[in-house]
């Protein structure tokens, strides 16, 4: 376990800002979709010291119903169920609840099930590898409004904004990474804290924040034509 | 009574079982054409020669000897000689029974005159060779094919089964001369007065005839096409789910077997359980491309084989691809060797790779949050990041740059400007 000991220091520094007093007069509530049992009862576990699991389900159609009842802060999200996955939820709660937030969980980094999620609407997306630490630290930042970009997101953000040359430019303000913001995509990629990158850049974590948040945004408004193309020509490169 | 009935059920499954029967072959050996004949005579113990020339006789009567030897062509298996391989044909011998069978047949067409019967007859036979000549045209595992998947009706497989192009027109030639056959036929024999419009008439009947063949035949037709096109995809699938089996079987079988058996070693099980998921992984979501090819496949087996060896895992991130050269293959070597430095002095269980490709120049990030070090407190003994790293950038026009504090981890920082030269020298081959 040095490895979650490891990583949490940095993973905690983000955090940090937030004063303890507001952490122990509302717990976050968090709700679980995933197909595996055990792996819903380790999460369960793991979290159980950082915030209220206050449902789990199975299943998509469990999961539309359950999730609309408890009315949860974050919904951390499994990519892959039998019956549709995690874009189906999605797909299902966004317009009826914009206020619950959702974390994509899943075992799978391929290309087109990350940006897929994020695009449908989900705020983060990390690996089940994860640490607990750095787990409960990406919840918290997606139940502020925050986006949650693992290296490896960073990293096919990076690839799918990449200048192309043959490919027109509908909308500057959505279709292009700003410098900045491919800044500090490339410090996320490359490991970076928020922290840290503040650091690098001579920025404050909460501007560091909002060119997360932006490149969310264009990530999922972006109607850029590579975007939905790219995901799964990536398949082929 | 039991007693009884048990001995009336032996004696009936005595009976019902066939003593081993004399088969008929065509031999291989002492054939002209096909060896009907030479099977026929061996079976009938006659000599091979009066066969033969009976059958030619036959071919009087209304082209029958034609259609007997069509018929048992068709039916009778070729006998396979296992101990020697067989004589080549006689096609000398030919000769004679050619004269024969030809002699036979003007003789027929002088004395009896334009008969309907004998022409029907003739026609018959002429069907029955063109069909038997497809049906031996089809390789024996093929027509197995056919029978499996069309146990009532295996020649109809064989009209509709998907084969390839010589199949395909081999069986337009066949059916298109049976098809003008047959017209003709129906032409003559329907019209021997030779008026124009009766051949007409024949004409159209023979086209109507066969518009409701079709007619019967198209459902039929159909059904063993969608049978055919489902058991193809049947089989396509079955390959599928033998390739993922033995990939289950060869390495995750295995790689659970070992974590049982090493189940002590944390450190160990860490390695298998990293290598196994890495090549699931790479199975499931990643083309295959070769490491000695593009930079992204190197740097990921580079990565892969500092995760190996010093069971840490490395998060890589790659952004962009590009061909490898021996540039690039230093870059690789020099970001490895920093992969092994972190994985040796950090004492940390994961390491950031980040490799970004760019127009104008590639970099590499390495970085750990690990133990760190003084860079003035470097030796010039330590030949790893001198030499292996800093060296060797410089050499191939790179730049390596290290930061470092006690305490706050490493980054090592590697560029390599993309010469314009070898980046187009590197495409042009592959294009």
């Amino acid at each position: 376990m040095s490895e979650s000991s490891a990583r949490s220091g940095a993973a905690g520094g983000a955090v940090g800002r937030e004063s303890t007093a507001e952490q122990e007069s509302r717990r976050l509530t968090v709700f679980l979709v995933d197909d595996h049992a055990m792996f819903r009862a380790g999460v369960r576990a793991e979290l159980g010291a950082h915030v209220d699991v206050v449902g789990e389900a199975s299943s998509v159609a469990e999961a539309v119903s359950k999730i609309a009842a408890a009315e949860p802060d974050v919904v951390l999200l499994d990519v892959h169920m039998p019956d549709g996955g995690g874009r189906a939820v999605l797909d299902a709660m966004r317009r009826s609840h914009p206020q619950v937030r959702f974390l994509a969980l899943s075992v799978s980094d391929a290309a087109e099930d990350v940006i897929g999620l994020i695009r449908a609407g989900a705020r983060g997306y990390v690996t089940k590898t994860i640490s607990p630490d750095e787990l409960a630290a990406a919840i918290k930042r997606v139940a502020d409004g925050d986006a949650v970009f693992s290296p490896r997101l960073a990293g096919f953000v990076l690839d799918a904004f990449a200048s192309r040359p043959d490919v027109p430019v509908a909308d500057p303000e959505l279709d292009q990474l700003t410098n900045r913001e491919r800044e500090v995509l490339r410090l996320l990629a490359r490991g970076y804290a928020y922290k840290e990158i503040a650091k690098e850049l001579f920025i404050s974590i909460k501007t560091v924040e909002t060119h997360v948040s932006n490149v969310l945004r264009k990530l999922q408004m972006s109607n850029r034509y590579e975007l939905s193309r790219w995901a799964a020509d990536r398949r082929l490169v | 009574m039991t007693i009884g009935g048990h001995d009336r059920g032996g004696a009936i499954t005595a009976a019902v079982t066939p003593p081993p029967a004399r088969r008929l072959y065509r031999p291989r050996d002492h054939r002209i054409v096909a060896g009907v004949a030479a099977g026929l005579a061996e079976h009938l113990g006659l000599p091979v020669l009066a066969v033969r020339i009976a059958l030619v006789v036959l071919l009087g009567f209304s082209g029958l000897g034609l259609l007997l030897y069509a018929a048992y062509w068709a039916v009778l298996p070729q006998q396979v000689s296992i101990d020697r391989p067989p004589e080549r044909r006689d096609y000398a011998m030919l000769l004679p029974f050619g004269a024969i069978g030809l002699g036979v047949v003007l003789l027929q067409a002088l004395v009896f005159k334009d008969n309907a019967a004998g022409t029907i007859g003739w026609l018959i036979a002429v069907v029955a060779v063109g069909a038997g000549i497809i049906w031996h045209q089809s390789d024996p595992t093929r027509r197995g094919h056919w029978t499996t998947t069309a146990p009532q009706a295996p020649w109809l497989a064989a009209v509709v089964a998907e084969s390839d192009r010589r199949y395909f027109l081999f069986r337009f030639i066949g059916g298109g001369v049976l098809v003008a056959t047959g017209i003709i036929g129906a032409v003559a024999v329907l019209a021997p007065t030779g008026s124009l419009s009766s051949v007409f008439n024949g004409v159209i009947f023979a086209l109507v005839g066969l518009l409701g063949v079709g007619v019967v035949a198209a459902p039929l037709l159909w059904r063993m096409f969608n049978q055919l096109r489902a058991e193809r995809e049947g089989r396509i699938r079955e390959q599928e789910r033998a390739e993922l089996a033995a990939m289950i079987h060869d390495q995750v079988l295995h790689t659970l077997a070992l974590i049982q058996r090493n189940s002590a070693d944390i450190k160990e099980v860490q390695r298998l359980a990293r290598g196994q998921e890495r090549s699931l992984r790479n199975w499931l979501y990643k083309p295959t491309a070769s490491p000695t090819e593009r930079f992204a496949a190197a740097l990921e087996q580079a990565a892969a084989e500092v995760e190996d060896t010093y069971a840490i895992s490395v998060e890589t991130v790659v952004v962009g691809d590009t061909e490898c050269d021996e540039r690039v293959a230093a870059l690789v070597a020099a970001a490895r060797e920093a992969l092994v430095n972190a994985a040796r002095h950090a004492g940390v269980q994961t390491v950031s790779l980040y490799a970004e490709v760019e127009s104008d120049e590639l970099s590499v990030f390495v970085r750990d949050r690990g133990a760190g070090f003084d860079l003035s407190g470097v030796g010039d003994s330590r030949h790893g990041v001198r030499g292996s790293i800093i060296g060797r950038m410089q050499r191939h026009g790179g730049k390596a740059e290290i930061r470092s504090a006690t305490g706050e981890g490493t980054e090592v920082r590697l560029t390599l400007p993309a010469s314009r030269e070898s980046v187009t020298a590197g495409k042009e081959p592959a294009r």
